[in-house]
């Protein structure tokens, strides 16, 4: 099955819409877990993780939270570009991207359930939702877990829950997390106390592509690091509390910027414009990095009708898989920094120049 | 004062988090410090940290104290393969290298007792266990308090609920 053919398009899914949707681009729960009996994935010799990814695999296609005709594939099944693709969306896991044969991914056709068959774990299914919605979210992922639990038989001892191969892991299994869209605090160089503070409350702020990922775009991911002594339910709250402070701090910060020093935050914004509509050779690091402030000018008002569904859908189509759609032959960085250009030139056509009057001048 | 990591050079950079009142250190040299990330705040986070050393440091005090090496029965697993990739083998090993890893789950998770979802079938066997128990226990009240029809209608609700479990 073709990757490409069964994924949303990229203007489709950025149309999704949820509560606080202006900072959160999406919420993801994900839960880790193990087959009874066999070895961890990367202790497991070739014959034990074919055993798991044999058992898994039409388990999990199966179960009705799954939906009609899931996508269902083995990683050595897929070429290099359909990885990256599905890395570039969210779906797996860079780790996950480099398995091949014994591993395997099943995704629903509304994408909003996956499962990564035998990377650090027998198991890694998440839910994901646009906007703020980790709830929603846990609930939905909790419901594949319990009946995926009715077909197999997990790792589980009474004492420390869930077993996983890392024992940061261990309990729960949960991972809850939200990828944010920060240009206020980062404008008013208050990204880094805030980062600090949510540290300090033991949870965890990492870049876009999660551990060890530079924060582009001002775009950062808030997860949980505890799994163990505490319940999913109590993890999906507090990590709920704080998001909603960030919002607020967000909010406030973007208000304040506009308050105070008007000319900088246009001056941004109105670059931004120029460089994206304009130019002919852009690299990645940029293009997210302007369409970040692109973004923030579109929540302030100063482009008319634009919907942010437009910019998001940027973000992703200017990604190097998502470039190489349409071209047979493999792109190098120089002619991929050509293509985006022209694609982003060719986009920013529907994008009026921006109207700094169109702010409200004064914060409510 | 030796850096954690290398062991070798003087720690120079000791990092201090409080999270829910446990206080968790972590002493390091400038070389392994800049490596770990830690002065870049947002790839940083101690737990990452503390997992790569405190795990098999605190393995390998509990095991010296024993002699021998502790190699995983099921999968053959060992210390110095913890110690390399921070990962246990299977979940025998949560057995195996449980004196150890107590102490390094102490460090990382709000407890070490498992709080949250309990598998369903676990849920139901236990549920089962439950009820058996508390009909037992209201028999022997009936018994004691000479209250015969009551226990004569328990003794034959408790034979149902065995059978009951049996049969599941």
């Amino acid at each position: 099955m073709n990757v490409l053919d069964f994924l949303i398009t990229p203007a489709e899914a950025c149309k999704r819409t949820g509560p606080h949707d202006q900072i959160v681009f999406s919420s993801r729960v994900r839960l880790a877990r193990n087959l009874k009996g066999l070895p961890f994935p990367g202790h497991a010799k070739k014959a034990d993780r074919l055993k798991a990814f044999e058992a898994l695999m039409p388990a999990v296609a199966g179960l009705p939270q799954m939906g009609e005709a899931p996508f269902a594939e083995a990683m050595d099944k897929l070429s290099a570009m359909d990885k990256q693709l599905l890395v570039e969306r969210h779906l797996i896991s860079r780790e996950h991207a480099a398995k091949n044969a014994g591993s395997g991914f099943v995704l629903n056709q509304e994408e909003t359930v996956c499962v990564m068959v035998n990377e650090e774990d027998h198991l890694r299914m998440q839910a994901l939702r646009p906007g703020l919605q980790l709830k929603q979210a846990w609930l939905a992922i909790d419901a594949v877990d319990s009946s995926l639990q009715e077909r197999v038989e997990v790792a589980y001892a009474e004492r420390y829950g869930f077993l996983t191969a890392c024992p940061t892991n261990l309990g729960t299994g949960i991972r809850v997390s939200a990828m944010l869209h920060l240009p206020g605090l980062v404008l008013a160089e208050q990204i880094n106390q805030i980062i600090q503070a949510v540290n300090k409350l033991g949870l965890a702020v990492r870049g876009l592509y999660g551990e060890g990922t530079e924060a582009l775009g001002n775009i950062f991911q808030v997860s949980n690091q505890m799994t163990l002594g505490e319940s999913e339910s109590d993890i999906v709250e507090r990590l709920n509390k704080v998001l909603l402070q960030i919002i607020e701090h967000e909010e406030n910060a973007r208000l304040k910027q506009v308050a105070e020093k008007p000319k900088v935050v246009f001056n941004h914004i109105g670059r931004a414009y120029g460089v994206l509509s304009q130019s002919h050779s852009i690299s990645s690091k940029e293009t997210m990095n302007l369409l970040s402030l692109l973004r923030l000018g579109v929540d302030l008002g100063m482009f008319g009708p634009t919907p942010k569904s437009l910019v998001d859908e940027l973000f992703l189509c200017s990604q190097p898989a998502h470039l190489q759609i349409g071209h047979p032959e493999k792109l190098d960085a120089e002619a991929r920094d050509a293509f985006r250009a022209d694609l982003l030139r060719q986009r920013m056509k529907a994008v009026p120049g921006p109207d700094h009057t169109k702010v409200a001048s004064k914060p409510e | 004062m030796r850096c954690q990591v290398c062991k070798k050079a003087a720690a120079t950079v000791h990092l201090t988090q409080i999270v829910e009142n446990q206080v968790k250190k972590v002493d390091l040299c400038e070389a392994c410090a800049k490596e770990k990330g830690v002065n870049d705040p947002t790839g940083f986070s101690l737990a990452d940290l503390l997992l790569g050393l405190g795990a098999a440091q605190k393995m390998e005090e509990a095991t010296t104290a024993t002699g021998a090496e502790v190699v995983c029965p099921d999968c053959g697993f060992t210390q110095a393969d913890f110690k390399k990739s921070g990962r246990l083998g299977c979940s025998k090993c949560y057995e195996v290298f449980a004196d150890g890893l107590d102490a390094l789950l102490k460090g990382m998770h709000k407890g070490t007792q498992h709080k949250g979802k309990v598998p369903p079938a676990v849920r139901r066997t236990a549920d089962v266990r439950a009820k058996l128990t508390q009909i037992e226990t209201d028999l022997k009240a009936a018994i004691a308090r000479e209250d015969f029809e009551q226990a004569a209608t328990l003794r034959d609700e408790l034979k149902h609920a065995k059978k009951a479990a049996q049969e599941a």
